[in-house]
């Protein structure tokens, strides 16, 4: 008892000290940082993307020709690229779920298949700009183009973001079989996704 | 958990710790040596003002904009965020580190990054940005809106970028720290007040930022992709509001966001220095949650007449008026925090209480600028200039430097000597007010704010002098802040030792930690929440005790689980 009171700390006082306690007495009941951190970080996301539609709504009530010109947008690629979307949802709840279930090899999998959906909307997603860069339609064209180009620039390069996000996690969890960063991960794709739904009909059905 | 770190290497110690103390010294230490920066723009410009032609107009304008900008991002914010911040949480809250130690250390040294770039857009050709702290378009998107040049002003906007997300790191590891990390026993209505100003600043920084890097990226695309999304041409009608619009839904809690921190330094000392429980604990969080809700709501107090809608100025100035409502509040808990109390005036308290008085002025004055019927007279006069000096100076020089005083003891284990502190406190006081308070005069007499001189104004010729005396009042200020950073210095190595570790009798839960703490704080103890943070004896049962505070805590010694001490054996 005595050798367990000993403090391993110079210069505290002695009343400072209340008594012996169990490491399991401490566990403390808060979420875990991960979760709380990263659910702060994707409010700060939301936000940024939140700010751009706004401002686009905005410059949209003074623009007369914005319908008009959304028509000149593609919209077969970008319900395309809707559905890779939401299939990279379906895969990212998947590994999800088998990283909690400690199904490992199949988590994995998911992560992987949910990383090829983003390079495949990435790779789409540039090849629709090309065309409307034939077209010419150029960011500085009129008010639309200069908010299609700057949003959905944005958005996709988060999609980038995520691909590499879910590529690194995959790589990070072989060995440390974190849930938490599965977790995230699967986050911050459903994230993109549910981003994706507001700017689609945006720009593309109006 | 390992105490000992003799065997890491020195760069691994103090360059790229992971260790939230060093950290915050780094942050703080960072942000001081840019003061000296901010200083000595002001003594420049300042200068040219007593003596025209000193500087060219156009210089006069760059400094401005340096210093307004190095004064918020990079010295009010690293400091009171970055450095007590960091310095403070996990001693506060009882916590080993923060809760993501690797993303602290990235978000100093993203900082250490942008203050380069900031350092480096000065020095490029053409100079260094000249359009004031507010970066408005068109004077940031068009090179021919201004001097011409643009690399300066590129990277001026990178630097700040990064600054925000040195910041934006920072923010997210203290919410979740401060939600995630508290020890046994402390609750939220538990949590020492700078704790609780800490979070809201974080959070304000975090809602308020973000709408504002979105404005960001449109300026940069006005910038390098050639689009109108704020600037008017011939073919192109851009909005330029748009960008002062989100620019002051950052501005205005942002400096919230330095000024919370700034109250709960006060709210610190206060109860230490008056033997006394905060008169009402309660009260000054819920009007800080208030007043910092309240705060997204006033920003286009700062564009009554940039040609918004009249009838959303009655709002808006209705809002002011309202947010006035739980600062008032919050000062009257703070001064009735005094009352009955047996004050002791230690070097902390008298800069504390300096400080505090100091934001009557500066909260006073905001009044007739929230109004938009005078402020239509004196917007972008010197009465703003004085008026937001009374806050951010109080903040970021006042309030900074009595928490500098207060925690020193704990975090260099050494003492700020008490008559110096004193002293220096009345002289900053007295020049501070030499150089600010004559500016609500000037400002009363039209005197408009950003001139390089009185030259165009007739009317104001007859009050040089006036600026003759500020500028001389800001040398002597100066000079006092220079003895001091000398002093500053030396104490850290060669200040007298602390005996006790707790030095001024305080509750909270740092004190309990050893000055300096090692590394992880704690050794093989734990920190335990047992009371309210502020007990302290002037009234009630501790005095029938025959006790002068009880500390919010107790450490225990965590016994060794059966694992280790086999390992130990073994
Ligand atoms: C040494 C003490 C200081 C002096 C003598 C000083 C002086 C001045 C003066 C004369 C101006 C206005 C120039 C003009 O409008 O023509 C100014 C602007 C400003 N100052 Fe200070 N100041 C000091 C400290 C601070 C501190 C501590 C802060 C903030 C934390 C600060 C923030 C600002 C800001 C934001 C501006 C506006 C810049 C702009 O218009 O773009 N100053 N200062
Ligand atoms: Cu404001």
């Amino acid at each position: 008892m005595s050798q367990e009171l000993k403090v391993e700390l110079e210069g505290v006082s002695r009343e400072a000290i209340g008594g012996v306690i169990e490491q399991e007495e401490l566990e403390s009941v808060g979420a875990p940082p991960a979760r709380v951190g990263f659910w702060v970080f994707i409010a700060g996301e939301v936000i940024i993307l939140l700010s751009l539609i706004a401002s686009a709504i905005y410059f949209r009530l003074t623009y007369p020709h914005w319908h008009e010109t959304s028509t000149f947008t593609n919209v077969i690629i970008s319900t395309i690229n809707t559905f890779i979307l939401l299939t990279g949802s379906l895969t990212a709840v998947l590994a999800h779920h088998f990283a909690f279930a400690d199904a490992w090899k199949k988590a994995r999998r998911y992560l992987l298949l949910t990383m090829l959906c983003g390079l495949a909307f990435v790779g789409m997603k540039a090849y629709e700009y090309s065309l409307e860069i034939q077209h010419g339609f150029y960011p500085n064209t009129d008010p639309f183009w200069m908010f299609y180009y700057t949003i959905t620039g944005i958005h996709g390069l988060h999609v980038f973001a995520g691909a590499c996000i879910l590529f690194g996690v995959w790589l990070y969890v072989r060995k440390t079989k974190s849930k938490y960063a599965v977790e995230n991960a699967a986050l911050y794709w459903h994230f993109v996704d549910v981003v994706w739904l507001y700017i689609f009909p945006m720009f593309y059905l109006t | 958990m390992t105490m000992g770190t003799a065997e890491t290497s020195w760069v691994k110690r103090y360059l790229f710790s992971t260790d939230h103390k060093v950290i915050g010294k780094q942050y703080l230490l960072t942000g001081l040596f840019m003061a000296l920066i901010g200083g000595i723009l002001a003594v420049a410009f300042r200068t040219n003002l007593a003596a025209p032609g000193v500087l060219s107009d156009s210089a006069y304008l760059r400094l401005v904009t340096y210093h307004g900008t190095i004064m918020f991002f990079w010295v009010a914010m690293p400091v009171l965020l970055g450095g007590f911040g960091n310095l403070l949480i996990p001693l506060m809250i009882g916590a080993r580190d923060m809760a993501f130690p690797t993303l602290n250390m990235l978000s100093y040294w993203t900082f250490v990054v942008s203050t380069i770039v900031l350092i480096l857009s000065f020095f490029v050709p053409g100079g260094g940005f000249s359009g004031g702290w507010t970066i408005y378009p068109p004077l940031s998107a068009m090179p021919e809106a201004f001097l011409g040049e643009h690399l300066g002003t590129i990277l001026f906007l990178f630097a700040v970028a990064l600054e925000f997300a040195s910041m934006l790191m920072g923010g997210v590891n203290f919410i979740a720290t401060i939600i995630t990390m508290r020890t046994k026993g402390l609750s939220f209505f538990r949590l020492p007040l700078m704790i609780w100003m800490q979070l809201i600043a974080s959070v304000l920084f975090l809602l308020s930022v973000t709408p504002l890097i979105a404005g960001a990226f449109m300026l940069m695309m006005d910038i390098f992709a050639g689009t109108h999304f704020f600037t008017v041409t011939a073919e192109h009608t851009g909005n330029p509001i748009l960008f002062q619009h989100l620019f002051w839904f950052f501005g205005h809690p942002e400096v919230y966001v330095i000024l919370f921190p700034a109250l709960g330094i006060i709210a610190e000392i206060f109860p230490a220095n008056t033997r006394r429980p905060f008169f009402s604990y309660k009260t000054l969080v819920w009007t800080g949650i208030i007043a910092g809700i309240l705060s997204f709501v006033v920003w286009a107090h700062h564009q009554f007449v940039a040609g918004i809608n009249p009838y959303s100025a009655i709002w808006f100035s209705i809002f002011t008026v309202a947010i006035s409502v739980p600062f008032s509040i919050a000062l009257v808990v703070m001064g009735l925090s005094l009352v009955n109390g047996s004050i002791r005036f230690t070097a902390p308290m008298v800069w504390a209480v300096g400080a505090y008085a100091m934001f009557i002025i500066g909260g006073l004055t905001g009044l007739p600028l929230g109004a938009f019927t005078s402020d239509i007279y004196f917007h972008d006069t010197y009465f703003v200039v004085a008026h937001f000096h009374y806050t951010v100076f109080t903040i970021a020089v006042l309030s900074a430097i009595a928490g500098l005083y207060y925690w020193f003891p704990k975090w260099f284990g050494r003492q700020l000597n008490e008559t110096f502190g004193k002293w220096h406190a009345i002289l900053t006081l007295i020049f501070y007010n030499g150089f600010a308070f004559p500016g609500f005069f000037l400002g009363l007499a039209g005197h408009p704010r950003r001139y390089a001189s009185l030259g165009f104004f007739e009317y104001l010729h007859e009050y040089q002098w006036i600026h003759v005396m500020m500028t001389v009042s800001t040398y002597l200020l100066f000079a006092t802040q220079l003895v001091f950073a000398v002093y500053f210095i030396y104490a850290i190595f060669k200040g007298k030792k602390v005996e006790d570790p707790n030095p001024w009798k305080a509750t909270t839960l740092e004190w309990l930690a050893p000055s300096p703490p090692p590394h992880l704080n704690w050794g093989n103890t734990h920190p335990i929440v047992e009371h309210d943070p502020y007990e302290y004896a002037v009234n009630g049962e501790l005095k029938a005790k025959g006790m002068d505070f009880l500390p919010q805590g107790k450490l225990y010694v965590l016994k060794k689980s059966e694992a280790e001490k086999q390992e130990q054996e073994g």
